[in-house]
């Protein structure tokens, strides 16, 4: 039972995650402190401020993913070498938070940075959206341009020039279709 | 009822004023401790109800075995990390996966180091606190501190001016009217006996935690709840190639080496030297002991040899000890369907035959909550329990059909009894420190010493295991995972497995049963299952319950001395506690850390 359905007559902001960044918590409760107000919230309740953008638009590994260089299994060489994890399972790509760039622990590290794709724990129902392993396919609101990235990604590893060039295409629809989509998350 | 003797050699007597301390929080669930006591405010009768179910193990029915861990891990926030490893272990083992060395090490390093940071979290933040009286420090002599610090100790804090600092610090908290983390206890109650001056040392030092967590979110991503990993672990190992950079590599390797250096030091120039200290103080409040002298029990925990789960590679040993003979240790297997077993006629489930028990492969969650009819208030507003009847949604595991006390008196017992020679000199010079006998153990000092010695076990050990690691990845080897059976096609259509060892708490099983490549069937026996147990069909009672027997309350209505029995066993309390009479009505309230 989600709390907005417990508590209706009070503003909630959600600060999820399981558990949420301890900076990110004191961040909200000092920003309240500090300027007197609520911070301004997505259409889930979340403050924009540390759940804005997701994992993946401020991935280290970003590079990567755009480069089509990916872990194929845990501990092969890409894992090594430090490449992306969408394809073992990294739900960096749909999942709304922080950890990417306040990392935890005093900005020690992140799951991502420590060779472990995102669970998604600060989204909705994360429990139930199949195996921590697979791969994201369901990019929902993001119109699945990150879907034809991948794809870039697998004809990359056959043919890298041709990929290259793919890659140049697919960023260009990927920039415009995103911020479109993340406009219609803010104002839905 | 008037005087009974349960089996297992406690007597029971219900007939004086009920006392309910209720809810005291845990992070896995809640606890309800109830007692009477005779008209010396003695307990003589002693109940301990779990009221919330976990119900993990229907949440995991039809899962990916290898996504169990990251569920499981979040039985409890605290041992965090535990129940992780326990769960890769049943699975490994169900699916018949070797991990690499680098992967059996990076898990000892990081069980070790929450065995370390949760028993010093412990001691200072969560029980500390029922020894050492937090206002009193503000009475204290800063220069006779510095003193007794300088006496016990060479930890380099401890210039008078320094505590002067820390008692100001506290002034501000008590003049504020906000105690904080320090508000709600019994402050300046006659059952606290440290002066001024070792009060303050001990509050400054509970100011001083340490960071031991950290190796967590080196090796794991973050903490709590570090990621794991079905096979090894998901941290590759790259020291020497083009992008060491994005995996474990020297210079976090030197950080890991740092942190359990800088945790050393200060286990055994504060932790070490406070626990003594304050005990010194203590020594004549021998009560608490209930089981220990009696039934104790663990199942092992860190394996030096990867993949051998067995007296030739754990580091702190298997083994069961019943009726106090220290000169027979049995060994436990928890794949033994006669060994382990859990009964349900006091729990809030329901079996087809509730007088016999089932081995957890076997085992049936089914929930079935009613009152006793000697219940007071409503299943909502529950007043007073009826232990006669189901009383907990706790099941009651038994050991060969003996409870048994876990943790690490259990543990140290145990590798005591076993002829472990570290543990050996650890406590022999403890017990040589405070001029106390052996039997001395068996008590809620006892849990709180072994605690501490097994901090420092630990630390070291991380040292240990860390330089086995180094001279591991000089040899070329640098693996963390085995992958090879990780797609679900190479697996058997129907196995079973358990992960078994220790979590700081106590003996931690699971049981696991894959079909078809989902889970079919998923057990948990957590230690506080053990020690928090209910009553059994032959009515023998568990640790908790033992432990509370026989102990005088200074004040029914202060009931610092449960809470500081309870606490010895590391339940992780943090939220208020009631205090009623036996008509319902409120005496106090107290929150309980």
């Amino acid at each position: 039972m989600p709390i907005h359905k417990v508590i209706t007559d009070k503003p909630i902001i959600k600060v999820p995650g399981c558990p949420p960044i301890a900076e990110v918590m004191t961040g909200v409760i000092t920003y309240m402190l500090a300027f007197g107000e609520l911070p301004e919230l997505d259409r889930q309740g979340r403050p924009k401020m540390f759940y804005g953008q997701r994992l993946h638009d401020k991935c280290y590994r970003r590079p990567h993913f755009d480069a089509g260089q990916f872990v194929e299994r845990f501990d092969d060489e890409g894992a090594r070498k430090g490449y992306c994890l969408y394809k073992v399972g990294c739900k960096g790509p749909t999942t709304y938070n922080a950890c990417s760039t306040v990392e935890w622990n005093g900005g020690l590290s992140w799951p991502v940075k420590s060779g472990h794709g995102c669970l998604g724990c600060a989204e909705d129902n994360f429990w139930d959206k199949g195996s921590f392993y697979s791969a994201v396919t369901n990019f929902g609101v993001m119109g699945g341009v990150e879907a034809n990235a991948d794809k870039v990604g697998k004809v990359l590893a056959g043919a890298a020039a041709v990929g290259v060039a793919a890659h140049a295409v697919a960023s260009v629809i990927a920039k415009g279709k995103k911020s479109k989509s993340a406009e219609e998350v803010s104002n839905g | 009822m008037a005087s009974v003797t349960t089996p297992n050699g406690f007597e029971l007597d219900d007939s004086g004023q009920r006392v309910v301390v209720d809810p005291i929080c845990r992070i896995e669930g809640h606890l309800r401790i109830e007692v009477n006591v005779d008209e010396n405010n003695v307990i003589r009768n002693a109940v301990s109800t779990g009221n919330m179910w976990r119900g993990l193990e229907v949440i995991l029915k039809g899962r990916d075995p290898r996504d169990a861990w990251a569920f499981t891990e979040r039985i409890c926030g605290v041992c965090t990390g535990v129940h992780a490893l326990i769960s890769c272990r049943a699975v490994e083992d169900a699916l018949d996966i070797d991990i690499p060395a680098n992967a059996n090490s990076i898990r000892n390093l990081m069980m070790l180091a929450q065995y370390t940071q949760d028993h010093l979290v412990h001691f200072y933040h969560l029980h500390a606190l029922d020894w050492v009286d937090v206002v009193s420090a503000l009475s204290a002599d800063p220069v006779a501190t510095s003193q007794l610090q300088q006496s016990i100790s060479s930890w380099p804090k401890s210039s008078p001016a320094y505590f002067r600092d820390v008692q100001n610090k506290i002034k501000r908290f008590v003049e504020s009217g906000q105690l904080g983390p320090f508000a709600n206890a019994y402050w300046g109650s006659p059952a606290y006996k440290l002066p001024a001056e070792a009060n303050l040392m001990a509050v400054t030092h509970y100011l001083e935690a340490l960071e031991i967590v950290k190796i967590h979110t080196i090796f794991g991503g973050r903490n709590p709840h570090p990621n794991w990993l079905v096979g090894g672990m998901p941290c590759s190992i790259n020291v020497n190639e083009t992008g060491a950079v994005g995996a474990i590599n020297m210079a976090w390797l030197n950080q890991v080496s740092d942190i359990i250096n800088n945790a050393i030091t200060f286990i055994d120039q504060v932790y070490i030297p406070d626990l003594t200290a304050i005990a010194s103080f203590y020594k004549d409040w021998g009560f608490g002991g209930g089981l220990s002298s009696k039934n104790v029990m663990s199942y092992g925990e860190f394996p030096a040899i990867p993949n051998n789960y067995t007296n030739e590679s754990w580091m702190l040993p298997n083994g069961a000890i019943l009726n106090g003979d220290l000169g027979t240790v049995y060994d436990v297997d928890p794949r033994d369907p006669e060994q382990i077993q859990e009964f349900v006629e006091h729990s809030w489930y329901t079996y087809p035959d509730e007088a016999a028990g089932l081995h957890p492969w076997d085992g049936v969650t089914e929930p079935n909550f009613q009152l006793g009819p000697n219940a007071k208030g409503t299943k909502t507003n529950i007043e007073a329990i009826d232990e006669g009847a189901k009383y907990s949604w706790l099941k009651a595991p038994r050991w060969r059909g003996n409870a048994m006390e876990v943790g690490p008196l259990a543990r140290y017992l145990v590798a005591y009894a076993r002829g472990h020679e570290e543990v050996r000199a650890q406590v022999d010079g403890l017990l040589a420190a405070l001029d106390l006998p052996v039997t001395a153990l068996f008590s809620t000092l006892g849990r709180t010493a072994a605690r501490g010695l097994e901090c420092s076990f630990t630390a070291h050990k991380m040292r240990e295991v860390f330089d086995g690691m180094m001279a591991n990845l000089k040899t070329g080897d640098t693996a963390t995972a085995n992958m090879q059976k990780w797609e679900p096609a190479t697996w058997p259509a129907d196995t079973k497995g358990v992960g078994f060892g220790e979590a700081p708490r106590g003996a931690l099983g699971h049981w696991v049963h894959i079909q078809d490549g989902k889970l079919a069937n998923y057990q948990a026996i957590v230690p506080t299952t053990w020690n928090a147990s209910p009553r059994d069909p032959k009515g023998n009672i568990g640790a908790y319950e033992a432990a509370l027997l026989g102990t005088p309350m200074a004040d029914p209505s202060q009931p610092l001395e449960i809470l500081r029995t309870i606490h010895s066993f590391d339940p992780c309390l943090a939220c208020a506690s009631h205090v009623m009479s036996p008509d319902g009505q409120e005496l106090a309230t107290v929150k309980i850390r």
